[in-house]
């Protein structure tokens, strides 16, 4: 007997993250679901981001990693709620390792909240969290043909930040055609050059920012 | 390496298909899988080995539909599949394009006893 069932396979995770949405909701909390390879920054551009809205925005982090909680001692150093999960393997963070984390972050307290997904560009774009908006940081040592080999994760990114612009001098990357593959898929996406080293750029990005959680 | 948590997920979805279907048995199951998503259909069949024995899904063929990522052209509406490193219309050269296939991940149906 066949039995048609038409179903996403990934449904079970999409009705975690829609119940993690009402809760995010009901905090007021804004979140960001940053996505990249990893040691193209997403640490670096959490902790800039901090540091240019300590004190104006109440913030929270979760940190996403295989192992260790190296990111999580730093981001706690700015005196910033943080709450670490280690995905003991998994590649990604999915709906549920994210709700478990939920219960241990003072959300009633949290304006903004950055969730730094495990590094990879395949898997994370696969596994909503329940997040605002989705940010997607590619760096110039990387390339600038990772939209044609991740195209799910530029498909679905509402900004991609272009960091480490510094090195453009060093390294082979053409900021324009990076752009232009990535516009011609996703109109939405706004493209951010930044260099958290040099800061940058920064200041453009955190301004979008504000803008989309004071349209909330 | 997702293919673990997917193969978990669609094999959760499969047994509560049978279970309310009053199935003792899943003979096959259909999936589809969009290019985009990156999921191989080899590691999925390696992990539901692995993890659908013992379970009446245990030995049950796995069938692969692939769709190819396809995109629609915004400027001259036409439909073509997208390129490698050419995210470009064939027809029209334009680049200003519409994803409109290759990011399903689901399981059509299932054949049970």
């Amino acid at each position: 007997m066949e039995i048609k069932v038409v179903k996403d396979i990934l449904g079970a995770n999409d009705q975690i993250a829609q119940k993690n949405r009402q809760l995010f909701d009901s905090h007021k909390n804004f979140v960001v679901n940053v996505m990249a390879s990893p040691g193209a920054g997403k640490t670096s551009l959490i902790m800039e981001t901090i540091k240019r809205l300590k004190g104006k925005v109440k913030m929270g982090v979760v940190e996403g990693d295989i192992s260790s909680s190296l990111d999580a001692e730093a981001i706690s150093q700015e005196d910033v709620p943080v709450v670490q999960i280690n995905t003991g393997g998994e590649c990604h963070l999915d709906a549920n390792m994210t709700a478990s984390a939920l219960g241990d972050l003072p959300l009633a307290d949290i304006e903004l909240l950055l969730i730094e997904n495990v590094g990879n560009l395949v898997c994370p774009a696969e596994f909503k969290i329940g997040e605002d908006i989705r940010v997607l940081i590619s760096s110039t040592p990387e390339g600038d043909d990772k939209p044609y080999k991740y195209p799910l994760m530029f498909h679905e990114a509402d900004a991609v930040l272009i960091n480490k612009v510094d090195l453009l001098p060093y390294v082979r990357f053409d900021v324009d055609a990076f752009a232009k593959a990535i516009k011609g898929i996703n109109r939405r996406a706004k493209i951010f050059p930044v260099s958290c080293t040099t800061g940058q750029g920064i200041d453009d990005w955190v301004e979008w920012l504000l803008g989309l959680m004071g349209q909330r | 390496m997702h293919e673990l948590s997917i193969t978990q997920s669609m094999l959760d979805l499969v047994l509560r298909q049978a279970e309310e279907a009053g199935a003792e048995k899943v003979e096959k199951i259909n999936l589809v899988l969009g290019e985009m998503t990156g999921v191989v259909g080899r590691c999925v069949q390696f992990y539901f080995d692995f993890l659908s024995k013992g379970t009446p899904a245990e030995g049950a063929a796995l069938n692969f539909k692939e769709i190819p990522t396809t995109a629609r052209c915004r400027n001259c509406g036409k439909d073509f599949e997208l390129g490698e490193f050419d995210w470009t219309c064939p027809h029209c050269q334009s680049n200003n394009i519409e994803i409109t296939g290759g990011k399903e991940l689901y399981v059509e149906s299932i054949e049970v006893e």
